[in-house]
């Protein structure tokens, strides 16, 4: 285990043991008396200094979270100050919900972080308050006159430590904004701080080293060409030894019908490989006319927990690469906030998208009416459609060795509205599924604890405590219906999940939805397959006597 | 414990002021005309500056929270108001949080128990709580109606026969004046009683709380027990109405301080949380349809960015990409 988390038997007996405000402790210190304190585990290292060079940002230096002294620039209270004025103006939700908030506590213990750490700064009406005492303090008159019946205070050095603390101790998953009567989103105000800290310098570098290799390279992972296609080809390699079945993908092909974008951890993390070969496997058997670009190679968005323009310019290259190609539409891989910003973001930034046409599925003529204007696709519509239209010839018998539950990602639940998708997939591809408790899922879900860019190896304790409650409602129906396999659509799920599983869950294995595609696909003159895409055995496909051996 | 007595002190020092001002210094035409002219015009102009306020800005990003299944296939049944694909499902979706308070009723209380397991039960007392508050204030508004028209106007009427059905006492006993007694105490104690509550709460949360008790227990005092003369009381009502500066007439104290603190939460309102009142209409996280990608949302400061495009990516790369075979623009 990570030297950063503590053991678990440790945490389990703090949370035994330790008083806290989520089991009811009150020890009489307002929240603004408490201490932030740095320690192993609990900070991201910063943006270094050649990365921040080469994205032209703010304050390049040497720090640490756990210095005193944090080299802010000489006229940091400046910069923060006309900083949030301007984005006062440019953003009604920011305004909106710094007024509106009534304190009524409903988002209390929604934060999966208030409930893996019982910090009162973690419930999200703090974590706003916090933001909102500085707002208060620095704006509305009468407030400031009655100065200390609203909780105001002034913008100091504490208060940036205490933001860079704890607005990265919030994944952006807007599970609060559910519960809110106002629908006040503590993610919004999280990404706005976030780019307030971004102009002093106060950073995280495990997101802002994906966004630099996303602008040069075309992907977070800092990938050049030749090595991306090679990967995929090794994959590709991999699907014919086990298969037979040679699945050709090309790259920057001109004239394809479909452009595939999907996030690069895909490509080149386990177990997103696997997910990747799902889909290769997938597209050679219904025949897409498709591409994968070497150019537009991230379909994930760092810039997304950088800054809104950060954003915009990251995503830029998906249309810049459709309209050189040529293609008629988008189709993207599974991914969590990539699909925030493609189905919330991306037409508004970057579009119209004019060049392209309205979606159809070439294969069941489907059109895709609801992505009319962005031209985007996600893959579980695309492929529920397949399914519903009987095109894929599947036997879920041969995900018979997984007994599966389903994490829907934040973003795609909260951002987007998909839940009966992957479900419908799932429930064709493979024959045991079970639902998490009902107050875990879909709407509700809970966060895998590392969103947001907060993947971090040295943030290993509050990523686990963070995954604590969605870990926790994996644990019931492991214990209850013996589930081994946690299935997600989510690039980032499939990184974090399968350390937070060890951690928690020990034997719980984490798989993309479309590696259980690839797994069920009965494709055209395959050989024998008796092992799943990980080479692990399938049951009841052992290689038996009963063959012509 | 002194951000919940400061507040109590202030409602019981606010509502001295009156009292105080019209029987010891009969100050009676300040209090009774020039104070509620005054909160009046502060609450009307205050309330719609800060509407026109959030109003101006703009929405740059169609941002709804999607509580509900998406609009995509056919196939698949879309849950129309949380996650509306329509202007009017996004317009019952607020009403719905505006009338029936539809997101508190999804409230769960987490309960962390032994060897590190999470519990969640329902817990709709809030939900419970601020419905009551909120819909027997609009009833107990509405029924006071009847000071400021000479006829009394039918739904008035309707209003306080249902709400004085239980007719146990004279004069009849309005239920609403009950329900919002009990919901503010539980509204109270819930900020005291759980360490959650407790911790967020902050002075400007009791004051409004104790300012609107204050109102109703006077108000209460008046009618059940005082009984105080109600015809002078409604001809000063109908003299403001009809914007009159004339000086009022013989009214028993407590109606100067049950209208002072009327007066003052008139003129708090615009510049506290209770604008929650109007913000609720413009959160952009449930008034926006789900259909961004049907349909483009326009940001009007749409910032300009200069991303690095294909050509120069090619540029960097040409000698890499032809190694590996990948088609190129430029030789």
């Amino acid at each position: 285990m990570s030297k950063y988390a503590p053991k678990l038997s440790e945490l389990k007996k703090e949370f035994d043991e330790k008083p806290s405000v989520l089991k009811g402790d009150y020890s009489a210190q307002e929240w603004w008396d408490r201490p932030v304190e740095f320690r192993d585990g609990n900070w991201c290292f910063p943006g270094k200094q050649e990365v921040l060079a080469d994205l032209g940002f703010a304050n390049p230096r040497k720090w640490a979270a756990t210095d005193e002294d944090w080299q802010l620039p000489a006229d940091w209270q400046k910069t923060i100050s006309d900083g949030l004025q301007s984005r006062l103006k440019k953003y009604r939700s920011l305004k909106l919900f710094l007024d509106a908030c009534v304190r009524c506590g409903a988002c209390a213990d929604k934060c999966h972080f208030f409930l893996g750490t019982g910090d009162p700064k973690n419930m999200p009406v703090l974590r706003a308050e916090l933001l909102r005492s500085v707002y208060r303090n620095d704006f509305p008159l009468v407030e400031k006159i009655l100065k200390g019946f609203s909780g105001s205070r002034k913008l100091t050095k504490a208060v940036i430590k205490e933001w860079h603390m704890y607005f990265n101790q919030c994944t952006e998953c807007r599970r609060c904004s559910v519960f809110c009567p106002f629908g006040i989103d503590t993610a919004e105000i999280t990404m706005l701080v976030r780019e307030l800290l971004n102009l002093i310098g106060v950073n995280n570098n495990w997101i802002l080293a994906p966004v630099s290799n996303c602008n040069r390279t075309g992907n977070h992972l800092g990938i050049e060409p030749h090595t991306f296609v090679q990967n995929i080809m090794s994959l590709a390699e991999d699907i014919e030894d086990h298969t037979g079945v040679n699945v050709d993908p090309t790259f920057n092909r001109k004239g394809a019908e479909v452009l595939f974008i999907t996030p690069s951890g895909d490509v080149f993390g386990d177990p997103g490989v696997y997910t990747m070969m799902g889909y290769l496997l997938l597209f050679k058997h219904i025949g897409l006319d498709y591409t994968i670009s070497t150019y537009a190679s991230e379909g994930g968005n760092f810039g997304m927990f950088t800054s809104n323009d950060m954003m915009k310019k990251l995503n830029a290259k998906m249309y810049h690469e459709a309209k050189r190609l040529g293609v008629k539409w988008i189709l993207g891989g599974e991914c969590g906030h990539m699909w925030r910003v493609v189905h919330q973001y991306m037409n508004t930034m970057n579009g119209p998208a004019d060049f392209l046409e309205v979606p159809v599925s070439p294969i069941t003529g489907t059109r895709f009416s609801n992505a009319a204007a962005t031209k985007m696709v996600h893959i579980a519509e695309f492929t529920a459609d397949l399914i519903h239209h009987k095109k894929l010839k599947l036997d879920p018998k041969r995900n018979d060795h997984l007994r599966t539950t389903f994490h829907d990602s934040c973003n795609v639940a909260r951002g987007m509205g998909m839940f009966e998708e992957p479900r419908s997939i799932l429930r064709n591809v493979c024959n045991s599924f079970h639902e998490m408790p009902e107050d875990t899922i879909r709407e509700k879900t809970f966060c895998c604890g590392s969103g947001s860019g907060l993947n971090a190896e040295e943030y290993m304790d509050i990523r686990m405590r963070g995954g604590f409650p969605r870990a926790n409602a994996v644990k019931q129906v492991k214990d209850r219906h013996k589930v081994n396999s946690l299935v997600t659509i989510c690039a980032i799920d499939r990184a974090s999940l399968p350390p937070l599983m060890n951690y928690w869950n020990p034997g719980v294995s984490v798989y993309g939805l479309h590696e259980l595609v690839g797994n069920a696909l009965v494709m055209q003159g395959e050989k024998k397959r008796t092992t799943d895409l990980r080479e692990n055995p399938m049951a009841g496909f052992e290689d038996g006597g009963d063959d012509d051996e | 414990m002194k951000k919940v007595l400061m507040p109590l002190v202030m409602v019981a020092l606010l509502a001295l002021v009156p009292f105080v001002g019209v029987q010891y210094a009969g100050l009676s035409y300040l209090f009774g005309v020039i104070i509620p002219y005054t909160a009046i015009v502060v609450l009307l102009a205050g309330f719609f500056l800060r509407l026109a306020d959030w109003f101006r800005r703009p929405v740059p990003f169609r941002i709804p929270t999607t509580c509900g299944q998406e609009k995509s296939l056919d196939w698949i049944k879309y849950d129309r108001l949380e996650s509306p694909a329509h202007f009017w499902e996004a317009a019952a979706r607020v009403l719905s949080e505006v009338f029936f308070f539809r997101s508190l009723f999804r409230n769960t209380k987490a309960e962390l128990h032994k060897d590190a397991n999470l519990a969640y039960g329902s817990h709709k007392w809030l939900w419970l709580g601020g419905l009551a508050f909120h819909w027997s204030l609009l009833v107990i508004v509405l029924r006071h109606s009847r000071f400021f028209f000479v006829m009394v106007p039918g739904l008035t009427d309707f209003l306080d026969h249902a709400d004085g059905f239980l007719d146990v006492t004279l004069p009849t006993f309005y239920i609403t004046d009950a329900v919002v007694l009990a919901a503010i105490t539980f509204l109270v104690f819930r900020r005291l009683n759980d360490a959650k509550m407790r911790l967020i709460s902050l002075q400007t949360d009791y004051f409004p709380l104790f300012l609107i008790a204050a109102i109703v227990v006077v108000g209460v005092l008046m009618r059940y027990v005082v009984r105080l003369d109600i015809m002078p009381v409604k001809d000063q009502m109908l003299r403001l109405v009809n914007f009159s500066v004339d000086d009022p007439g013989e009214i028993g104290t407590l109606f100067y301080v049950h209208l002072f603190l009327v007066s003052v939460l008139a003129i708090y309102f615009p510049f506290s949380k209770l604008m929650h009142a109007g913000a609720i209409f413009l959160s952009p996280t449930r008034n926006l349809t789900n259909n961004s990608r049907q349909k483009r949302h326009i940001n009007p400061w749409n910032a300009e960015i200069k991303f690095r495009t294909y050509s120069e990516y090619e540029d960097d790369y040409r000698e890499k990409m032809k190694k590996a075979k990948l088609p190129i623009e430029k030789q």
